[in-house]
């Protein structure tokens, strides 16, 4: 009878994924485990253990290790040790290590799949068919990267060793997108599972054995948060890569400012999901599956803000609604499940918390009128429509199925509300119009656009943010970067380095006995020369002693306007490759036309010699032909993802740049670091040499004969620092780049982490402008940009 | 005989889908994107499953549904009544005692034959309430003239025919026109009288996936009880993501008008597995009405072997072999 009634009503019944293998193997480890350091399994020697829980019954999986600060220790020490062979080994041998890691992985994949359900609550259809492939894909890409390191990136050479700290919602796929490119590039590495879901990474350590893998070069130790800060503030550590809150990002960001260590961050989002009227709806509906529904809504790109064009916004719903109803929820080793368990206790009262929010604000929610099971941490697909920007639940992360809906009229309020959020990870955009797709996703401000698709990943495209998102990439050769840096750091020195002084000989350059034209130099901001605010000036001394100007001294509100002008001159970012190379060597032009008068101005400032101040003046006219040349050059990707889809990596500016100049060489100084900036199409305030402001201060006559329009290029004078620390806490200031001291340095990091402007410091590392492999080349220009990805599926 | 009543008995028959006036603004409004619709359909098949005594209940429901099909040149009165024979008893009846479904009378959906069989089938199919389906309108290119199709419709339905697989004329598609194709299948819908209608889209050949929602859309308003994808003899036939598509259409036609058509997918199914993948489909997209073979059926001549053999397996946890059953 059984079958016959099945017969009738046509229901899916259970088909459960076995765990023999993967209980098997957590019983012959007695449900304990060390911490892998070294190449070896050793207990803690804080004497401490945790326990994890399979998050779908409740059910005790584990006594976990957690390791204390002599651990942590052990682990970066271990590395250390293990760095200077491992970096020395050929890119080939690193390419086999990796490659065998790829196939150990793809060998096991049923193990890894089974026990990340467990450990983490996902279904197993996820873990099978996406995030175990999508490791072994990560490890074989880069297995890859490794052999062709020193071919493809010359100039450059592994961090050291690397501190990694990876979020509990995609456990080993974390793992791979931080291990995998550190190990290819040459660096070691102390990796920090999430204390939910430290399972797959130990079983991804014995692998690591299993392959040979020489001891210390992968380590791994678990715990919670208090491991993760010893690992950030551990001395021995050269960079930090973290997965995680945009809350803890900010900790570790202050945590490690001034400290010289590299960081990246791929932190929270509330990624917006645009949908026009001319849309296949039906295929929308299911990638607002794939975008809210996949992993719990437990994905840092979800896309968990739905924006839908006014006209197709009810029939929309109604089919997410029809369509919500048929969704299963349930045992995450169900075959047959689209939704899993939520991975704690602790993130479903968030959820919870949350929704009761938007209730309480006055959204409608709407939830399928099936149940949830009980036995675990479970929650409903949930939708909530009549939401407002100004709803809480449409600005937080709610980091699970909730789904938050708002209509828009055009294509600009699209946009309009899709960037009205301080974060940047992702965007997902629909229509069956080009010329509307390829419009909106430059201007959406998300590391990854995804047209008419969402949630598709591959290790050939970069993966990160824009805004509080974080910074740096994941994937692609965009994201070998933040695992590698120049070999001609090298030569930086811990002082800056300026040429020899001329003796002083009288009355210098020969200049005529009649007392000069007092001449004021002022700031320059919006293509106007302007008066500081506060009506101060600061009298700057020449070389010999004698007062050669006063300038300006410019104080928060000359920031705040220069910033302003800044983003004024927002066209300045879609103007043509061309056309502002033509700009450029327009300047230098220029430049070249006055060049003994701006030599002139280096002697008086310097008391350089001659022929060095025509040197400097000579470099900085060949620095802006170098960087114009460029600027129609610097022109990213098409990177070899999926089937069927071209993914374009496009480096777009960061966007209002503050640029704190060094103070050495006056003239070259500024125009290095200014002019790489401008031709990648950002707008710059900059600060200039306070020491030296003169040269940038004569600049902008140069500019103002050379159709560089107002505010792309603004000059705020006075004391770098206090400027500096303005701009680095200004909230609508997008990137900073600091060329001093270590304090400076330190000051400009930590308080760039409130809006997570991207940061570039010198650290009291001090650079000869002069030389080109110190002063120019791609790494401003990477510095001045970030890549977006768009994935562009085609096929009719 | 109240155990065997296989689905709930409606109160009132539906009433039939009517010719529809044309509705161009629907033609116009429709937007279909591959890549969208080619990766749904890829991952139906994995989204679902079912194990065990499900496995066995679905693979059942699979048989009710399917359109036992001989389409050949060399067919005769001989092969189709062993044919028939096979649609009255699908599955041999020790099977189907151990599977605890002895009295079920399960039949498969219809026997489908050319013309000049239909008299063969009805005989041999008397008694039982299989209706016999008959291809037509020039099957399967559908090039000769109008009236040749008109009169095989109306020749076949006199000859017994209860259900009519008809062709469309795949250049009104390739050309945009849809009045002419609507007017084609309405003309077909009024030669087949009291006969239910499929209209066989030949997607292989229609180029597009736009296409094949456009022609469902106007076969559909044009009165077609059921839309089709193939006749089986096109280079490729019956795939998932073109089915997705159809059926999304009867969706939407069915949420506009508030009639329900049928969808029958044909040609290259042939394994268990996939006749389940195609049930997913229609239980996730349309629902479990859409699981009756009055609004789903298979176009399928070697289906049922491979269902008969899995069904075997479950009974006895031995792989089996096909000349253990009957041979249609």
């Amino acid at each position: 009878m059984k079958i016959r009634k099945i017969y009738d009503t046509m229901e899916y019944g259970p088909a459960p994924e076995s765990r023999a293998a993967a209980d098997e193997w957590l019983q012959a480890r007695n449900h304990e485990f060390q911490l892998f350091i070294d190449g070896q399994w050793e207990s803690p020697k804080s004497k401490k253990h945790f326990e994890s829980f399979n998050p779908a019954n409740k059910e005790f999986l584990a006594r976990i290790a957690e390791a204390g600060k002599k651990d942590v220790d052990r682990a970066v020490s271990a590395a250390k040790k293990a760095l200077p062979g491992w970096a020395a080994l050929s890119g080939h041998a690193r390419a086999r290590y990796l490659y065998a890691l790829a196939r150990q992985v793809q060998k096991h994949s049923r193990l890894f799949a089974v026990l990340e359900s467990l450990d983490n609550g996902k279904p197993i259809r996820e873990t099978r068919d996406i995030d175990i492939p999508l490791v072994a894909r990560h490890f074989y890409h880069h297995a890859g990267w490794a052999q062709l390191r020193d071919t493809e990136l010359p100039d450059y050479k592994e961090v050291g060793v690397v501190g990694q700290i990876i979020p509990w919602n995609f456990p080993l796929l974390m793992l791979a997108w931080k291990v995998a490119p550190a190990l290819a590039m040459g660096n070691t590495v102390v990796l920090k599972p999430a204390e939910f879901t430290s399972l797959t990474a130990l079983l991804f350590a014995e692998i690591c054995q299993h392959v040979g893998l020489p001891a210390g070069v992968v380590n791994i130790i678990t715990g919670a948060g208090e491991t993760g800060a010893l690992l950030t503030q551990h001395k021995d550590i050269d960079k930090i890569a973290f997965t995680g809150s945009t809350e803890v990002g900010r900790i570790i960001r202050r945590a490690t400012a001034g400290s010289g260590k590299k960081l990246s961050l791929e932190l929270g989002g509330k990624s917006p999901f645009i949908v026009f009227e001319d849309s296949d709806l039906d295929s929308v509906v299911e990638g607002v599956v794939d975008a809210i529904w996949f992993n719990q809504g437990q994905v840092c790109c979800a896309g968990s803000r739905l924006l839908v064009q006014e006209s197709v916004a009810e029939r929309l719903y109604k089919k997410i609604r029809a369509r919500m109803e048929t969704l299963r929820v349930g045992n995450p080793l169900d075959k047959g499940i689209d939704i899993g368990a939520i991975v704690a206790p602790v993130q479903l009262k968030t959820i919870e918390q949350l929704v009761k929010k938007g209730i309480d604000q006055g959204a409608t929610l709407w939830q399928p009128s099936w149940a949830c099971p009980t036995e675990g941490y479970f929650y409903p697909p949930t939708l909530f429509t009549e939401v407002s920007p100004a709803h809480v639940i449409a600005r937080e992360e709610i980091f699970g199925p909730v789904l938050v809906a708002m209509t828009f009229r055009t294509p600009a309020e699209a946009v309009q509300l899709a960037n009205n959020t301080r974060y940047g990870l992702a965007a997902s955009i629909w229509t069956e119009n080009i010329n509307l797709a390829l419009d909106i996703a430059p201007k959406v401000k998300a590391g990854t656009v995804w047209i008419n698709c969402t949630n598709v990943f591959d290790a050939a495209s970069g993966f990160g943010g824009y805004r509080e998102s974080g910074f740096g990439r994941e994937g692609g050769k965009e994201g070998l970067y933040e695992y590698v840096r120049l070999k001609a750091e090298d030569e930086f020195q811990d002082k800056p380095i300026r040429p020899g002084k001329s003796k002083p000989k009288g009355e210098e350059n020969g200049l005529p006995a009649l007392p000069p034209i007092d001449r004021t130099p002022k700031m320059y901001i919006g293509g106007k020369q302007a008066r500081p605010d506060g009506g101060y000036s600061t009298a700057v001394y020449g070389a010999n002693g004698r007062i050669l100007g006063e300038i300006g001294e410019g104080n928060r509100k000359d920031i705040r306007n220069a910033v302003e002008a800044a983003h004024a001159a927002r066209s300045w970012a879609t103007t043509t490759g061309h056309a502002k190379a033509q700009v450029l060597y327009f300047i230098a032009e220029n430049l070249a036309a006055r060049a003994g008068e701006f030599a002139n101005r280096i002697i008086d400032l310097t008391g350089c010699k001659p022929e060095d101040a025509r040197k400097e003046v000579d470099a900085s006219i060949e620095r802006i032909f170098y960087y114009a040349a460029l600027a129609d050059k610097y022109d990213g990707a098409v990177h070899h993802t999926v089937f069927r889809n071209v993914t374009l990596a496009m480096p777009e500016p960061i966007g209002v740049m503050a640029i704190v100049c060094p103070d050495e060489s006056p003239l070259l100084g500024f125009i290095s670091t200014v002019i790489p900036a401008i031709a990648m199409g950002n707008r710059v305030v900059a600060v200039p040499s306070a020491s030296f402001p003169l040269s940038a201060t004569d600049f902008y006559q140069v500019l103002d004969t050379s159709d560089l329009p107002g505010g792309v290029l603004n000059i705020v004078t006075g004391e770098q620092d206090d400027l500096a620390q303005v701009l680095a806490n200004h909230d609508d200031v997008d990137g900073i780049w600091y060329f001093g001291g270590k304090a400076g340095s330190k000051m400009v990091e930590h308080d760039s982490a409130e809006n997570m402007k991207r940061a570039w410091a010198s650290h009291g590392k001090y650079r000869d402008w002069m030389n080109p492999a110190h002063g120019a080349g791609e790494v401003f220009l990477r510095m001045a940009t970030q890549v977006k990805n768009i994935w562009v599926p085609y096929g009719e | 005989m109240k155990n065997n009543v296989k689905h709930k008995e409606p109160t009132e028959a539906p009433a039939r889908l009517p010719i529809l006036p044309l509705d161009l603004d629907v033609i116009k409004g429709i937007r279909i994107n591959r890549s969208a619709v080619e990766r749904r359909a890829a991952t139906l098949g994995k989204r679902r499953t079912v194990k065990k005594e499900w496995q066995a209940a679905w693979l059942l429901r699979a048989i009710a549904c399917i359109d036992l099909t001989t389409l050949a040149g060399d067919d005769t009165p001989g092969n189709v009544t062993r044919l028939c024979a096979k649609a009255r008893q699908p599955v041999r009846q020790d099977l189907m005692d151990s599977l605890g479904v002895g009295d079920m009378n399960l039949h498969t959906g219809a026997v489908c034959v050319y013309h000049n069989l239909i008299p063969t089938a009805v005989e041999a199919l008397k008694g039982t309430d299989i209706p016999v389906a008959a291809v037509s309108t020039g099957f399967p290119a559908g090039q000769v003239s109008m009236k040749q199709k008109l009169n095989e419709i109306k020749e076949s339905v006199q000859a017994g025919a209860r259900e009519i697989d008809i062709v469309i004329s795949r250049a009104h598609v390739l050309r945009g026109e849809w009045e002419k194709l609507y007017e084609e299948v309405a003309a077909f819908r009024e030669a087949c009288g009291p006969a239910h209608m499929k209209a066989i889209l030949a997607t292989g050949e229609l180029a597009t996936l736009t296409n094949v929602a456009k022609a469902s859309h106007v076969c559909m308003m044009a009165g077609a009880d059921f839309i089709k994808t193939s006749t089986g003899k096109e280079s490729v036939n019956a795939t998932l993501p073109v089915s997705l598509v159809m059926v999304r259409a009867i969706r939407e036609f069915h949420e506009r008008t508030g009639f329900k058509v049928g969808f029958k997918p044909a040609g290259g199914i042939r394994t268990a597995k996939q006749s389940l993948e195609w049930l997913f489909l229609m239980k996730e997209e349309l629902g479990n009405d859409w699981l009756q073979p009055e609004l789903f059926r298979f176009g399928a001549s070697s289906l049922l072997g491979d269902i008969e053999r899995q069904l075997e397996h479950f009974v006895t946890g031995r792989y089996s072999a096909s000349y253990r059953h009957p041979m249609s």
